[in-house]
């Protein structure tokens, strides 16, 4: 009791702050306000580099052009143009089903590089990492016309084959087409799907790995049950990384997809150029966003119901 | 290779670059006993332990189980679980999941591994946790759902690498007699790598004491502790003193020591035959000596120092005493039997500490 008496005895006043000091104290006591007090450079780009441009994007789709400059009254008009037309859904689908075969192609090259650095190199992880990047040290243009050297006509692929014998004239299908799409662009992406796979499959805790092994499943199975699922996370981001931008690519489809390579990106591009109908090409914008929405939504449904079957 | 052992190690060795983890380890682990592997880290029980799992396989030398050589066996094909000492709960699934995860093979139908699953929850007191996420568990939690998942395989040899470690030191004393009890309730031999020596003689039937890659000594609890055979087993399990000596007599299985500051001690020499003239090691136990303020009379084992530094504990007291001729105090316990500690104030002075002539171990000086 005594010792007691002794602490009320010793409690200090509450002094008096300022108001820059009742600031900090507010910042102190509430995680909240340091989160978002950290987050605000970030929130205030996005807010100016993309919540406005996209509220400017989706103005314009309801405007109409005139020749020389824009009708702005309210109207549905490009979004029925859009429905009415049929090149522009046809080509939004080819687009994702290009863009999915190019995901599947990557993610699938990606996950034996990122299985092999996080489990098999044991020393030098940075060095390997730094390697997979080195593609992007040169200009993504570069690459897509390196791609055409390699797949073109008179190309690497094409003389070197002839050279072996292994064929008489020069094979065209993997040239101007969408397989020359898919090829240019699994390989334009894999950094960016190894990277995210590698990370998820580093922190995987290699006991639960032995843990597999000691109750009785071998390597593939341990894979199946343990690996994989644990890597999900990387899978999906993976996917979507390198789904959702080249949904929307214009450059390798213009340069290596000839007349049936092209894709929904090409048309945006010429409606803003050539075609001069920003508030079309705005609506076909819109709708492209809108659908890979619904796609990666539906992708997203899809790998919960198999991780919830699975576990 | 006798029938009774489940397990044998035959000169197993196990090198990494060069260093010896293992060091010509020869082991017999009888079937149905709860068997320990003591040592301070770094000294390779964790190695034989994971030799014995699959997951190192050994550089020299033959581990069988239950009679069949393990060197060219995989750790899925082994009639052996491991309780991982990060417990290794796979994070994705379920409770049931995990229980359930060495199943796949048994079978069993879906139903018949769930009543399974049922039992193993009853047997580790967590009935109704089956559908609990694996991070939603504590880690008393995991670890008995990590012991559920390896013993539902109904293992011929349990591996438990030091499986208690994480807990904190309430919950770590009531899972040791229930992992006892657990053994010896499925009959399941247990491998228990631990570096906790009061835990090794709580829980084991025998127990292996291990140091820089050998076995020094494998006996039962009582046995380890009263008749250690190095100096090291002598100082790792509990607290000794220990005493420089030279042997002056030698017979009838007693012989007499000079053993400086004790003066002229009188012991049981076992099976060792020491020559006259030999240096030893004369240990003996801080519970073992008795403190008096006044001389105890005419005994034989008398030394007088004087009071040193004291601990107080609480149960009991650790007083120290500055004998003549030594450098380092002597430690002796002591009950605290009234509610106040005998002898903590009373530094500088005069005591005598007696003992009983079994009271003294003879070491090899080494």
């Amino acid at each position: 009791m005594a010792e007691r008496a002794e602490v009320s005895a010793a409690r200090l006043e509450a002094p008096r702050l300022g108001l820059v000091d009742r600031i900090r104290a507010a910042a102190m006591r509430h995680e909240p306000i340091r989160g978002y007090a950290l987050l605000s450079p970030t929130m205030v780009w996005m807010l100016v580099a993309l919540a406005v441009p996209l509220a400017i994007l989706v103005t314009l789709s309801f405007w109409t052009q005139n020749y020389l400059d824009f009708d702005r009254t309210f109207s549905f008009n490009n979004y029925i143009v859009y429905f009415e037309k049929p090149i522009y859904l046809k080509l939004l689908i080819k687009s994702v089903k290009i863009s999915g075969a190019v995901t599947l192609a990557t993610v699938l090259l990606a996950y034996p590089a990122a299985y092999f650095i996080a489990f098999k190199v044991k020393k030098n992880k940075l060095m390997w990492l730094i390697l997979i990047t080195v593609p992007f040290w040169t200009s993504y243009l570069l690459r897509v016309f390196a791609w055409k050297v390699v797949l073109g006509f008179n190309g690497v692929i094409n003389s070197g084959l002839i050279t072996l014998g292994v064929i008489d004239a020069p094979l065209e299908f993997i040239l101007y087409n969408p397989t020359a799409v898919v090829i240019t662009l699994a390989h334009a992406w894999a950094a960016f799907a190894i990277l995210p796979i590698y990370v998820s499959l580093e922190k995987i805790d290699r006991s639960l790995l032995e843990a597999a092994a000691d109750l009785g499943e071998g390597p593939i199975m341990s894979f199946l049950r343990v690996t994989l699922p644990l890597s999900m996370p990387g899978i999906i981001a993976s996917s979507l990384l390198v789904f959702i931008p080249t949904t929307g690519d214009y450059v390798t489809p213009n340069l290596v997809g000839g007349p049936t390579g092209i894709m929904i990106g090409n048309i945006v591009a010429s409606l803003f150029g050539k075609a001069n109908n920003w508030p079309l090409g705005a609506a076909t914008a819109v709708m492209s966003m809108f659908f890979i929405t619904l796609v990666v939504c539906a992708f997203l449904w899809f790998t919960k119901q198999v991780r919830e079957r699975v576990a | 290779m006798s029938d009774e052992h489940i397990i044998s190690i035959q000169g197993v060795s196990k090198e990494f670059a060069g260093v010896k983890a293992v060091n010509d380890v020869d082991l017999g682990i009888r079937r149905g006993e709860f068997f320990s592997l003591l040592g301070p880290s770094g000294c390779g029980k964790t190695t034989l332990l994971r030799m014995l799992a699959g997951f190192e396989s050994p550089t020299r030398g033959e581990i069988f189980i239950d009679e069949q050589a393990m060197s060219a066996i995989p750790p899925h094909q082994r009639p052996v679980n491991m309780v991982f000492q990060s417990y290794a709960i796979f994070p994705h699934l379920d409770v049931r999941g995990n229980i359930a995860f060495g199943m796949r093979k048994s079978g069993l139908s879906k139903s018949e591994v769930n009543a399974r699953v049922e039992e193993m929850l009853e047997m580790i007191k967590l009935p109704g946790y089956a559908s609990r996420g694996a991070t939603q568990l504590s880690g008393g939690e995991r670890q008995r759902v990590a012991l559920a998942r390896a013993l539902i395989k109904e293992p011929k040899v349990l591996l438990l690498d030091e499986p208690l470690g994480a807990l904190d030191k309430k919950l770590r004393e009531q899972m040791q007699l229930e992992l006892r009890a657990l053994q010896k309730r499925v009959g399941i031999t247990f491998v228990f790598v631990t570096h906790d020596q009061e835990e090794a003689l709580t829980m084991s039937d025998r127990v292996a004491v291990m140091s820089k890659g050998r076995v020094l000594q494998v006996e039962g609890p009582m046995g380890l502790y009263e008749r250690p055979t190095t100096r090291f087993v002598a100082d790792f399990i509990g607290t000794m003193n220990f005493f420089g000596g030279t042997v002056r007599e030698a017979a009838n299985g007693t012989a007499s020591i000079d053993a400086g500051p004790l003066g002229q001690v009188r012991a049981a020499t076992q099976d060792e035959a020491f020559t006259v003239g030999a240096e030893i090691v004369v240990a003996i136990r801080p519970e073992k000596l008795r403190l008096t303020f006044e001389a105890p009379g005419p005994a034989v084992n008398v030394a007088e120092g004087r009071m040193g530094p004291a601990a107080y504990l609480g149960d009991r007291s650790h007083l120290y005493v500055h004998l003549t001729g030594r450098d380092e105090p002597v430690a002796v316990a002591m009950q605290n039997e009234g509610r106040s500690a005998v002898g903590i104030d009373q530094t500088d002075q005069p005591v005598w500490l007696s003992w009983a002539d079994d009271a003294i171990v003879l070491l090899p000086d080494e």
